[in-house]
């Protein structure tokens, strides 16, 4: 690494309070936006009566639908504002736009809406009932997605044990700390709009369609953005469209930012699944055949349903061998909040189920869990359910630090030895994960990345790209990747905010392809760089550029130190002799086959691994659940900035823990209840303990510099491996998430033979 | 409605406004003094992005009424700096990667000044329930502890 201790590029600004985010900004006559929302599940909008609300003191108009230059949405997309069906409890129906925050709101009170209602479904297994109510077109079938391999039939025969579970997954929140928000300022040229996406030129096209304008005369600035974990793409995209349409009819800057309560009525969420798993295994402990029924609740609208379900329908075994394997995963419409992207995109789910069915697969056949993993987990040459040859694969290097690190063995022992008699227990768990990096070959769209370094005449750099810098160190990494490369100081190096005006597109920052994808295409743009200052400092030192070395902010020749030249100083030449200082680089990653009918082929490029495990005390008395301590090993491929991976791994850790023991998104008939953090519950410091982040680093075959991405895997493990620690406590399971103080004490009680009047 | 004078200090400096009576302190600070450190994150005092220090103790701006400062010192994370030098707190939240995407962490850093004027020597314990009313989506807090306790260490 050419300098390991640089920090990273944007914290300054935040930790001194001077980062800009959207809503620090001002502009001179700018209006404010509120929503009007539809607060039943499944309605027709009858009328629209604005009389109130144009009467209101400061409010300037009241739109609709019928106001919208262009489309309201691409087909079973949610509308900017509902043209005609409202169909969760939160669709925006209209918009008022008004002098002040509170003339808005008052407007928005005032706007009378005259609504049919319609019969609605909550329950994605009734939504697929013939006669149930229809959310979109003619069946609620928003996706589905499968995966054959082998004969499970055969495989079952084969097998000494067989064991059937249903587990559930639960619907939780992004829950960013900056709620939503945009402004848009009409210009000459078109519409600029100030947005935190981790989507920008996706978040460009809703509103271009919106508007029916050209792409290119809207520009979509990012100012700091306040954390995403894989919200700010939609969700911002109706936003931004909003504030578009009204900016572009009042000819006005346009300001739209939602409470709390308003982000968690309306924004996406992670899929809730049901997932029933049969398997088969040997006395041996080889796993045989397993058949795996998904059903995932797309809510109200698409979204990124078809992609989220397709990783889960691939990864739906876990990272094990399975000789025979028949997955159908299937995601319906209903009448809720919208599920989409959400850290993790599809992996924490089937993670859960597959982590929690090998623990109890272990248990029946009397093998020490960690034991179980390395007999069925993948090895290099391994087929994976898909029948793809992997390799590479890091799992039970990620086992064998992880046994290091926990003391596996002899923790267990010590555990089982504890005095059971008192109200506190221990346990101990551990679950493994793998995922698949960036979108697949299983078509989760296309995939690819620009990116562009100007070289300037004083050898500083500016770098260009659309990665979106949501907390992740991601516009560090590219630094850090072109530093490597040209062998220059990290501080030499600007990254310039993300301006679609400007930046190539590098595609969305999600499904843990920044590092891999953007990485890779600024990589390649210092290369060029490189390529070009080597032709320039050759003929300045008469030699081959191919003798060059680049490194310590010179240009040289390792055989005669004589023959060096200072990197600026060729820099300065490139603009004397009108030599291109610019690199450009253009990535894509490998797409193998891929046979959709049987979800056969190369799902992934690569493959990223971890092992993890969570000691957790348990209150008989509470309920409660305190995970003392959490192991996370994860193989990073290299670290590009060790305190980072570290950063990276605690928080996906807390949010695992959030999403394991007390997170959770209350619906009831469509009404999202849990609409502040009052009670939706966040974990704060007390709730974590000790979290032992260990990195294993196999280089990557095509990750820049070898390095893998780490944001979303960080969260696959750790619900399975506290509810494994949880079920080691009690020695009875909890099946369905989240593990909290009633479903615990349920537990515990039945465990301890207690009475509810104990 | 009548609007209320309020004289304050804010960062050390006199400030004398006419605020509405309903007006919040978060954002008298934020809309009439550009101060825009000072976040909102949930608008009912749970998330803690709003903190600030009112006489020594952290006060959240969305639950507390502009009107209400008269004679009041209030510090936000713009107050931080002297000389134009970071505070020992915000270099120490660098240096251990204590903030990802910084929108909680001027109101973490907040709690972690209240905290170490008024115990120059807290344990983990002390600290972790110092930051308790500041939720944090990224880091997972360990870092954000460690950082604190390096500062308070290094004042010994």
């Amino acid at each position: 690494m050419a300098d390991s201790s640089i920090t990273r590029v944007d914290v300054l600004a935040k930790a001194l309070g001077k980062a800009k985010y959207t809503d620090d900004l001002k502009f001179d006559n700018m209006l404010y936006l509120k929503v009007v929302r539809c607060p039943h599940p499944h309605a027709r909008v009858i009328g629209i009566n604005k009389e109130k609300a144009l009467a209101i003191e400061g409010v300037v108009a009241v739109l609709t639908a019928t106001d919208i230059p262009g489309l309201p949405c691409q087909p079973k997309e949610r509308p900017i504002l509902v043209p005609e069906i409202a169909r969760y409890a939160g669709d925006g129906v209209a918009l008022v736009v008004a002098e002040s925050p509170k003339a808005a709101l008052e407007g928005a009170e005032a706007v009378r809406v005259e609504y049919e209602l319609l019969e609605a479904v909550f329950d994605p297994e009734e939504a697929l009932k013939t006669g149930a109510p229809l959310v979109h077109g003619d069946n609620n079938v928003a996706a589905q997605s499968k995966v054959c391999k082998g004969d499970v039939e055969a495989g079952f025969k084969e097998a000494d044990l067989i064991l059937e579970r249903e587990y559930n997954t639960h619907r939780v929140e992004h829950a960013p700390i900056e709620p939503e928000v945009a402004i848009a300022v009409p210009t000459f040229e078109g519409i600029t709009v100030y947005c935190p996406t981790n989507s920008p030129f996706q978040v460009r096209q809703i509103v271009a369609e919106t508007m029916a304008m050209p792409q290119s005369q809207i520009r979509l600035f990012q100012p700091t953005i306040g954390g995403s974990f894989g919200s700010k793409c939609y969700d911002a995209g109706v936003l931004a469209s909003r504030a578009a349409l009204a900016a572009k009819l009042t000819g006005r800057p346009c300001k739209i930012v939602y409470t709390r309560e308003e982000s968690i009525v309306e924004s996406t969420k992670r899929h809730p699944y049901k997932m029933k798993y049969k398997v088969g295994v040997k006395k041996n402990g080889k796993l045989t055949a397993m058949e795996v029924k998904i059903i995932g609740d797309s809510g109200a609208y698409k979204s990124k349903t078809p992609f989220v379900i397709s990783r889960s329908s691939i990864e739906a075994t876990g990272p094990y061998v399975v000789p025979n394997v028949h997955t159908e995963a299937i995601c319906v419409y209903t009448n809720n909040v919208t599920s989409c992207a959400m850290r993790g995109f599809g992996s924490p789910q089937v993670a859960y189920a597959s982590e929690l069915l090998m623990d109890e697969l272990a248990e029946k056949l009397g093998i020490d869990p960690l034991k179980f993993r390395r007999i069925n987990g993948l090895k290099d040459n391994s087929l994976s359910a898909t029948g793809q040859v992997m390799q590479n694969v890091t799992l039970d290097e990620c086992l064998d630090k992880l046994e290091q690190e926990i003391k596996w063995s002899s923790r267990k022992a010590e555990l089982k030895q504890q005095d059971k008699t008192g109200s506190i227990v221990k346990g101990l768990g551990l679950a493994c994960m793998y995922r698949g990096e960036s979108f697949g070959s299983a078509g989760q769209g296309s995939d690819y990345a620009g990116a562009t370094l100007q070289v300037q005449r004083d050898g500083s750099i500016t770098l260009y790209s659309a990665m979106s810098e949501v907390g992740q160190g991601g516009h560090t990494m590219l630094v850090r990747v072109v530093s490597e490369v040209l062998g220059i100081k990290p501080s030499r190096i600007f990254v310039s905010p993300v301006d679609t005006c400007y930046v190539p597109d590098s595609g969305p920052t999600v499904a843990t392809r920044g590092t891999y994808v953007i990485g890779n295409a600024i990589r390649l743009a210092a290369e060029e760089v490189k390529a070009k200052f080597a032709e320039v400092a050759a003929e300045e030192l008469g030699v081959r550029p191919e003798e060059l070395v680049f490194k310590d902010e010179r240009i040289y020749c390792p055989g005669d130190p004589s023959k060096s030249i200072s990197f600026s100083r060729i820099a300065a030449q490139c603009y004397l002799k009108s030599k291109s200082p610019y690199g450009y680089g253009w990535w894509s990653p490998p797409v193998g086959s891929w046979d959709r009918e049987k979800g056969q082929g190369e799902a992934y490029s690569s493959y990223v691994y971890g092992a993890c495990a969570a000691e957790v005390e348990l209150d008989l008395d509470l309920g409660k659940v305190e995970v003392m301590k959490f192991v996370a090993v994860h193989d990073v491929g290299k670290a590009l900035d060790k305190e980072e991976v570290k950063g990276q791994i605690a928080g996906g850790v807390s949010m695992g823990i959030g999403y394991a023991l007390m997170e959770d998104l209350v619906v009831r008939q469509g009404v999202v209840k849990t609409v502040n953090f009052d009670e939706y519950l966040l974990p704060t410091s007390l709730d974590i303990h000790e979290i032992i982040p260990v990195i294993v680093e196999q280089p990557s075959s095509y990750g820049p510099l070898g390095a893998k991405g780490l944001g979303e895997p960080v969260m696959s493990a750790v619900a399975p491996a506290i509810l494994n620690a949880i079920a080691d406590a009690l020695g009875t399971r909890v099946y369905d998430l989240p593990a909290n103080l009633e479903a615990v004490l349920d537990k515990a009680r039945a465990a301890k033979g207690r009475c509810c009047n104990d | 409605m009548d609007k209320v004078k309020v004289n304050m200090f804010v960062n050390g400096k006199p400030v004398s406004l006419e605020v509405k009576p309903y007006a919040r302190l978060l954002d008298v600070l934020r809309e009439d003094l550009g101060l825009t450190g000072t976040k909102e994150g949930c608008g009912v005092g749970e998330c803690g992005a709003c903190t600030v220090i009112v006489d020594g103790e952290t006060v959240n701006t969305c639950l507390t009424l502009a009107a209400s400062m008269d004679g009041k010192h209030i510090t936000t994370i713009e107050g931080l700096m002297e000389n134009e030098k970071l505070h020992p707190i915000q270099e120490a939240f660098i240096k251990h990667n204590a903030l990802q995407c910084g929108f909680c962490t001027p109101g973490l850093i907040m709690s972690a000044k209240a905290l170490l004027d008024s115990n120059p020597n807290p344990s983990t314990e002390q600290i972790k329930v110092a930051i308790s009313g500041n939720l944090c989506r990224c880091t997972g807090y360990e870092q954000v502890v460690d950082a604190i306790k390096e500062v308070a260490e290094k004042s010994k």
